[in-house]
């Protein structure tokens, strides 16, 4: 069964702005985020069939509601997070004390590196891919490499709106990747085809990815990815994928969407 | 020409990422150039790879530049230090583990600066001043009790030789010596630089010197009109010989002989043998070369037209010379100190027809100038070639018929 780290949204709202979609006059409607969270989170424990870990929420951290940012998990390793902006940079010490309660063998990467957890590093069994030049910097892949004994090809974002590789590329569980190639630069687009075959790369349409399609959560059969979507879902349900669309703009505001509200676990 | 550089490495998986490839093509499209010092792959997908790349700009803003834009793709400048530096422990003596010079352009690191070396050379020393942030080459026999050497390799750099800017015969940088390869287009492309450091010496350039170390086989062998020539004519700035050279060439404008066979007529004279003994003391008699030419007892040939033309002139003296003649240095230590203090500047070398004089004055010159060595035996442009000169080339022939050429081809009516 698959665990996922969730923070309720209980002091989730834009109070600076840190990427292109944050607009502080944006406000956030509270009780509907408050909705559309426990709307995700019914689809997962219920639907997908997801265990779910809740965090408890802290006052002043808006984006603590994003875990994908805590830091990245492999077995019992957590290594966590450090935040490029500083006003992110508060959130490391309760990821790490959660990391710690639950008994993870907490690693920390050099205090002058930026890295953003499964924001930015994500993959298939055999090889991870890490974003870098927007939030991480490259240095930390081998760090990371050395840490959880595996290959990380760095990828190059080239696209501020897609700020973490997150938000542009999504593995599956079935070896397929859903992705925007304009996001990331040639040489990026060009070890994307290496790696992953033609038949596999299910390109995402760029009014989707601007809803944040490949910002999915994919878990088995099941992917769970922002409603407003159909091009994307249809793909998806062409590779067998069972889809749940759902309503998420609210954290849109924030430039979040399913997969930044959650952190795999296992 | 990239004067500024930087060492930086790369590590990761940087090869099927294609960010090894990202930043060499960032290097060269921002003007600069690289070397790749070493890469190691990773054995496994698992085990990252690992590049040191010597990052090159034409000055050191423009290095900048390019380490600022490719610092973002995990390029870091690797950590250098300072260089150790240990006193002498007595006259004419390095500290064990001396850093021994090659000659090629090398810069040591001083209170994390880098600073380059004066007086390039190789199989030399290193010394330095803390309190001027200079260091400069120094031999053996020179260094003084106490005199701040280097030691070790820590926090000195040699930079790898960049391929010239012209594309003549020197930009391929083989180094190879052969007989059997045509000669014509070498000469040609030597006449075009020595074409181009006269115009420049004559333009004030104190770097566009052209040396020329001779033996007397250039004398035997026919080519002394040809090289008088080219002094006079002011493509030759210095010329390093011995005493044998100088001897023959006024032997053979006092007795029309070269070892007491006429020059023209190609046999020996009765009591030819003699000629170059004699000339000899007629010179010693008079006290110098240049008195002998400005008394006009000497009228034509390499040595008159060195002293009307201002060419400097550097006589070594070997053990068998005879005489010697005036202004010979016979201490070898003070003959190399001579040719030494006449390199800075040496824009282009011409080593002909001499073993001796063609090795020496090859072991002071800097990596960057460029050198012809003519000789009929080929074991001496080889030997020249396997110092590791990148702009040496070799040519298997006899000198005469090189300086005759090089001579028609800087427009000498034959």
């Amino acid at each position: 069964m698959s665990r996922l780290l969730v923070c309720p949204p209980d002091y989730f709202d834009i109070e600076y702005e840190i990427n292109p979609w944050m607009r502080r006059s944006n406000t956030v409607d509270h009780a509907s985020a408050v909705t559309q969270w426990q709307g995700l989170m019914q689809v997962l424990e219920r639907e997908v069939g997801a265990s779910l870990e809740r965090m408890r929420p802290m006052r002043g951290l808006p984006d603590l509601v994003f875990t994908a940012n805590a830091g990245v998990v492999a077995g019992q390793r957590a290594v966590v997070s450090r935040f490029r902006y500083p006003e992110r940079q508060q959130e490391e010490a309760y990821f790490e004390d959660w990391f710690r309660s639950a008994g993870y063998e907490v690693v920390t990467v050099e205090p002058n590196l930026f890295f953003e957890g499964a924001g930015d590093l994500l993959g298939f069994s055999d090889c991870w891919f890490g974003g870098y030049r927007q939030r991480s910097d490259i240095q930390v892949f081998p760090l990371l490499s050395d840490v959880f004994a595996r290959e990380i090809i760095p990828l190059e974002l080239v696209d501020g709106r897609f700020y973490h590789l997150d938000t542009c590329f999504c593995p599956l569980s079935g070896g397929e990747l859903l992705y925007f190639p304009a996001a990331f630069d040639k040489d990026g687009q060009e070890v994307i085809m290496e790696r992953v075959p033609d038949r596999s790369r299910l390109v995402v349409p760029e009014h989707e990815a601007l809803r944040f399609a490949c910002n999915a959560v994919c878990v088995e059969k099941h992917v769970v990815l922002p409603a407003g979507c159909p091009e994307t879902e249809l793909q998806l349900q062409s590779r067998g994928y069972r889809t749940h669309a759902l309503r998420l703009d609210e954290f849109m505001k924030s430039g979040g969407s399913a997969k930044c509200l959650t952190l795999a676990l296992d | 020409m990239m004067t500024a550089q930087e060492t930086i490495v790369l590590r990761g998986h940087i090869i099927d990422s294609l960010i090894l490839a990202k930043v060499l093509d960032l290097i060269l499209t921002m003007g600069g150039s690289f070397d790749l010092d070493r890469v190691e792959i990773g054995r496994t997908r698992e085990d990252p790879s690992h590049a040191r790349i010597i990052v090159q700009a034409p000055t050191l803003a423009a290095l900048n530049h390019i380490l600022r834009a490719i610092q973002p793709h995990g390029a870091t400048v690797e950590q250098e230090r300072d260089c150790v530096v240990q006193p002498a422990p007595a006259d004419g003596v390095f500290p064990d583990e001396f850093y021994s010079t090659t000659h090629l352009p090398t810069d040591v690191r001083l209170n994390d600066l880098w600073i380059e070396v004066q007086r390039v050379e190789m199989d030399l020393g290193i010394t330095v001043d803390l309190q001027r942030m200079t260091a400069r080459t120094v031999p053996m026999a020179d260094v003084r009790k106490g005199d701040p050497v280097v030691t070790g390799q820590a926090g000195v750099r040699v930079a790898p030789m960049q391929r010239p800017s012209e594309r003549d015969v020197f930009a391929f940088m083989e180094a190879t010596v052969s007989a059997e390869r045509p000669h014509g287009h070498v000469i040609a492309d030597v006449a075009r630089r020595m074409r181009r450091l006269r115009e420049e010496w004559r333009a004030g350039d104190a770097s566009a010197k052209v040396l020329l170390a001779g033996g007397p086989a250039i004398i035997h062998a026919g080519g002394r009109d040809a090289l008088t020539w080219l002094v006079e004519a002011g493509f030759i700035h210095v010329l390093f010989c011995g005493n044998a050279l100088a001897a023959h060439d006024m032997e053979a404008d006092l007795y029309g002989t070269s070892l007491g066979y006429a020059v023209n007529a190609g046999h020996a004279v009765p009591h030819g043998h003699a000629h170059h003994l004699r000339t000899i003391n007629r010179i010693r008699a008079i006290g110098s070369i240049r008195a002998a030419v400005e008394s006009g007892t000497i009228k034509r040939g390499i040595m008159a037209a060195c002293i009307r033309g201002d060419v400097q002139v550097v006589m070594a003296g070997t053990i068998r010379d005879d005489g010697p003649l005036p202004g010979v240095i016979t201490d070898s230590m003070q003959a190399q100190a001579a040719m030494r203090a006449a390199i800075p500047g040496v824009g282009l070398a011409l080593l002909v027809a001499s073993t001796l004089h063609a090795v020496a004055t090859g072991n002071l010159l800097p990596a960057a100038v460029p050198t012809v060595c003519v000789d009929i035996n080929a074991s001496v442009p080889t030997k020249l070639a396997d110092r590791g000169s990148f702009q040496a080339v070799g040519l298997v022939m006899d000198a005469a018929s090189f300086l005759n050429e090089l001579a028609r081809q800087l427009g000498r009516s034959a």
